[in-house]
């Protein structure tokens, strides 16, 4: 392998990391601040990229499509969180878990029934199409680039959102004590559902985001909330630090077990049988790496509060 | 006798009666279907132990379920076609006998629950569920990329394994192998949760420096309970794979833990028969809503999210009343 | 899970027909028509239909039920079908390992079973029966097929990508057993992976003058999308199933170009495809898909057996039925020993007709192909 190429898939690996980012990083606000497993963020990221879809669709504009998800994502993620989530702050995590498994069903057969059977059209804007050259000969795609920009964007605001408003400083607070604030007359409900349509417009983007190079169907979400809670644990939970950074390394090592194991094992096996063994377990690398993580730091890499 | 205890008769007798009364009316689906609910509602039980009585929220125990049934399919598949297992260092062969099979599937699965829960205990709350979940899916892709089993396309049973003096093959003496199993196994559990040691893992789950300091480490009161939960449900994905003739890695899915973990909230964490009724009313609500509408799901869902929203401790909780302890 | 007595609705259409059997037939439909993968199923349905009421014959009576993509599930709803409904034959499959897990149970309990899409190698070969039947491919046919096209096309060094579970490694195969040129590069990916940046990266630096890739679905559409904007401009082939009718309105304009191997095209000549194709668009309201028009076979299928045979008569069912008796929508259809068709595989092209994506036949990949595993079945 040559070195632009391996600089080429590093990249890759931190691109996928970054739209892991995206994903993980309403969820883990969500977990940081409410406490609250949210299995459904999966069906929001689902309903994000069906909103944008239908709009891009209707309007011919990707960009009025991606207004339209953030602001249906949010506003589905308050309405669920008024009708459903609202009740189970004070539930332990198996009524969570088993509340948020019924919204998925909910969410995707109500899909389903919406938009029908089939994946929708969603493709990126005319301005972002195509592939650029990058300093030292690699060629990589525009849009590519601008998830990556997007992403560190996201980042960014987060940690000024949270580190510099007022509103920040409510989520800081209601991390550390919930009665606490609730005693010094901070609307805590009102709090919580603007932390839930955060995250939840956050996912809707990410939807949207990542539907473009990718299918936008029914089911999109589940396999990425399952990448996103590895990111999240790995990084340590509420952190959106330990997020971006765990987000990270779970890109760069599926991307790098990709394409380096079965090489590797080609070194002593025959070529079938190392590309198969090589892409087995390429594909429980992030597992193994969690499991790792885990082992050695049982709250993440950052924890919160630690 | 207390209320519980009242439905609890009525919950096991009802079970054991239902394919009597289906065969009576000439229904002998109804029988497979109430065999599915008693293995589903063992697999329960397994998970019931660790999570109802330690507190151990356990994601991955589809992990368990899943390794049970291949076990189950691979040993049979070896018989079948008459090839040994191993050549070396000893010669091990397949078998198609179910005691024998259960004894493997039940070792090995506390085999993985010691190696797994050596690791994963040592977390606690939403980074245990997560962790458990994680080897759940380490192994789910292990087996859809593994050739020798068949991958994601799974193994069949052509010719479901026998039990010594029962034809298996008829339905009903099956239902009654599984049901039996069951009541074994909810047996165990009661005997668990009265013991000293069932004792000593409920004060673990509420407060471990309070069971430390008596000199118990509840570390390895968890270990080991993990471990009996884990061989139950290995024992419930065992009997599942010969029900279907069929194990396949979606018995390892993450949707497979989801579902072992409804049966328990639904019938009522921490309750003997719990599992029993969450696996029962899971089933039938899965059965008839089929058969009425193409868009089931959603009304599942809808019900599901009633039954967590508005009536706690499950159905157990409300039909028998609070909990007099744990 | 609709259910759906099919019998009673059809009592005003068209004569009934020549020949009345004595006892009607009932077929169970187990097919996905929830969640990911639903427009298969879905399809694979409404072609079935569209047959039954065109045939408008009262003894066919169908029930349908989903199978959510589960394989205990499969299981349970054919146990059902079996023992409750008492259906004579099932149908619907959409998935390899769901029909591995309902099949040999289904065939072992005396009922016939039609596949109207999965065929995967182990009923082909050791694994057949004398009540299971094939009606749309063995799974290595359109691979197989692409392969023969891609060394007549005179391509010599192919890139070739699957996911990394048994079907996937029974497309390579397939591909390579037609194949004469080299390979420069083979990839298993993670099944249900949706990224695609490394392995686009990796056939760029393969230099192959090919990529021929299998995976099916969502990864099919993301794997378009993603290697449209990478800048990378090695012609793509595949199987149909990335590049058929329900699917190709989400990968878009990438995939204009494409050549892809089927059995069936919506511009096949015959007096058959042209009915159904006219039939399924003011029926449904949309053009047919290939799983469509494999349903749509399969009930041709059924609907002749029937006036031939009475389906109490096993025996003589099962003759009926492997005469293939009827007018496929892609021409000629016929069993071979192991109950798989013999059938011409076609090459089309995606191309685009005023606003609407479609494909056009561009040649022949293997004529009269049988399946690879046909010897190994002892029928």
């Amino acid at each position: 392998m040559t070195l632009a190429l391996f600089t080429e898939q590093l990249l890759n690996g931190v691109q996928f990391g970054i739209m892991l980012f995206l994903m993980a990083a309403g969820l883990t606000l969500v977990f940081g601040v409410m406490g609250l497993i949210n299995l459904a963020h999966g069906s929001l990221y689902m309903i994000g990229a069906f909103i944008c879809a239908t709009v891009a669709v209707a309007t011919g504009s990707f960009w009025l499509g991606l207004i339209a998800s953030l602001a249906g994502a949010a506003a589905a993620g308050a309405v669920m969180e008024i009708v459903v989530i609202r009740r189970l702050y004070a539930r332990d995590h198996l009524d969570q878990v088993l509340a948020t498994f019924a919204l998925i069903l909910i969410f995707s057969e109500g899909t389903r029934w919406v938009f029908g059977s089939f994946p929708l059209y969603l493709d990126i804007p005319p301005i972002l199409q195509g592939a650029v050259f990058l300093p030292g000969g690699v060629q990589y795609p525009l849009y590519r680039l601008a998830i990556i920009i997007a992403g560190l964007a996201i980042a960014l605001g987060l940690y000024l959102l949270i580190s510099r408003t007022r509103l920040g400083m409510r989520i800081r607070a209601g991390e550390s004590d919930r009665e606490m604030i609730s005693a010094l007359g901070v609307d805590i409900r009102t709090l919580y559902t603007i932390v839930f349509a955060l995250g939840a417009a956050l996912a809707g983007l990410a939807g949207a985001l990542v539907g473009a190079i990718q299918s936008v169907q029914v089911g999109m979400g589940e396999p990425v909330l399952i990448l996103a809670f590895v990111v999240i644990v790995i990084g340590g939970i509420g952190s959106v630090k330990g997020a971006l950074i765990g987000a990270i390394l779970v890109g760069v090592v599926d991307t790098m077990g990709r394409i380096l194991l079965p090489q590797f094992f080609a070194l002593f096996m025959e070529n079938a049988q190392a590309t198969s063994v090589g892409s087995a377990l390429a594909s429980m690398a992030i597992y193994i790496l969690m499991a790792i993580i885990l082992a050695l730091k049982p709250q993440g890499l950052f924890a919160a509060g630690a | 006798m207390k209320r519980e205890t009242i439905i609890n008769w009525v919950l096991g007798l009802g079970l054991l009666a239902f394919p009597f009364a289906a065969l009576y009316l000439d229904e002998p689906f109804y029988v497979t279907l109430a065999t599915r609910v008693a293995i589903l509602a063992l697999a329960g039980v397994g998970l019931n132990i660790a999570l109802g009585l330690g507190g151990m929220v356990s994601f991955g125990h589809a992990a368990f379920f899943g390794i049970g049934g291949y076990v189950a399919g691979i040993l049979s598949q070896h018989a079948f076609n008459d090839e040994p297992l191993f050549t070396w260092p000893l010669l091990i062969s397949g078998t198609s006998d179910m005691p024998v099979i259960w004894l493997v599937a039940i070792v090995i699965c506390a085999l993985v629950a010691v190696f797994i829960g050596l690791i994963t205990l040592r977390t606690s709350g939403v980074y245990f569920i997560m962790i458990t979940l994680a080897f759940a899916q380490m192994i789910y892709y292990f087996a859809i990329s593994w050739p020798s089993y068949g991958g994601e396309d799974g193994l069949s049973i052509y010719v479901r394994n026998g039990f010594p003096g029962l034809n298996t093959l008829d339905p009903l003496q099956f239902f009654l192998i599984c049901c039996a199993a069951l009541m074994v196994c909810l047996l165990l559990s009661a005997r668990l949760r009265d013991s000293r040691f069932g004792a000593a893992l409920q004060v673990a789950r509420q407060n471990d420096v309070r069971l430390a300091a008596t000199g118990i480490a509840p570390l390895n009161i968890r270990l080991v309970a993990f471990i009996i939960s884990a061989a139950m449900t290995g024992l419930a994905g065992a009997l599942f794979a010969d029900l279907n003739r069929f194990v396949s890695p979606s018995m390892l899915s993450w949707q497979v833990s989801g579902e072992i973990m409804i049966f328990v909230i639904l019938g009522g964490v921490g309750r003997l028969f719990g599992p029993l009724a969450g696996a029962a009313l899971f089933i039938v609500l899965e059965f008839y809503l089929g058969g009425v509408t193409e868009h089931w799901q959603f009304f599942l869902g809808l019900i599901l999210l009633g039954v967590v929203l508005f009536v706690r401790g499950g159905l157990l909780g409300v039909l028998a009343g609070r909990r007099d302890h744990g | 899970m609709k259910k759906m007595i099919f019998a009673s609705l059809l009592g005003l259409s068209l004569t009934a027909s020549a020949v009345a059997m004595a006892e009607p037939v009932k077929v169970g439909m187990i097919t996905t028509l929830s969640g990911g993968g639903s427009g298969l199923g879905v399809d694979v349905r409404d072609g079935f239909m569209l047959a039954a009421k065109m045939a408008g014959n009262k003894d066919l009576e169908v029930v349908i039920e989903d199978d959510a993509r589960k394989p205990d599930l499969a299981v349970q709803i054919a146990d059902k079908m079996i023992q409750k409904e008492k259906v004579d034959i099932l149908t619907g499959i959409i998935w390899s390992n769901l029909a591995m897990a309902v099949v040999p149970g289904a065939v072992g309990q005396g009922v016939f079973y039609l596949s109207p899409n999965a065929g995967p190698s182990a009923l082909a070969g050791k694994g057949c029966h004398e009540n299971y039947f094939n009606v749309a491919w063995q799974n290595d046919n359109l691979h197989e097929a692409m392969g023969g096209h891609a060394s007549s096309a005179g391509f010599k060094n192919a890139f070739i990508l699957a996911p990394n579970y048994p079907a996937g490694k029974d497309a390579l195969t397939g591909f390579k057993r037609f194949f004469k040129g080299d390979v420069a590069g083979e990839l298993y990916t993670k099944l249900g992976q949706n990224d695609y940046a490394a392995e686009i990266a990796q056939i760029r630096a393969s230099g192959a003058d090919s990529v021929f890739f299998f995976l099916p679905g969502g990864m099919g559409i993301a794997f378009m999308k993603q290697y449209a904007q990478s800048g990378v401009d090695t012609p793509v082939m595949g199987p149909a199933f990335s590049f058929d009718q329900g699917i190709l309105k989400a990968v878009g304009d990438a995939a204009i170009g494409v050549k892809n191997s089927s059995q069936w095209s919506k511009d096949i000549d015959n007096p058959a495809n042209k009915a159904f194709v006219e039939g399924f668009q003011a029926e449904y309201g949309r053009l047919p898909s290939l799983y469509a028009s494999q349903g749509f076979d399969t009930a041709n299928l059924i609907l002749s057996a029937m006036n031939k045979a009475d389906v109490k008569d096993a025996d003589a069912f099962r003759a009926a039925l492997k005469e293939a008796d009827f007018d496929s929508v892609r021409g000629d259809f016929k069993f071979d020993s192991n109950q798989h068709p013999i059938q011409d595989i076609y090459v089309r092209e995606v191309i685009k007709e005023g606003d609407v994506l479609t494909n056009k036949i561009v040649g022949v990949g293997l004529e009269d192909r049988s399946s690879a595993y046909v010897d190994a079945c002892k029928l």
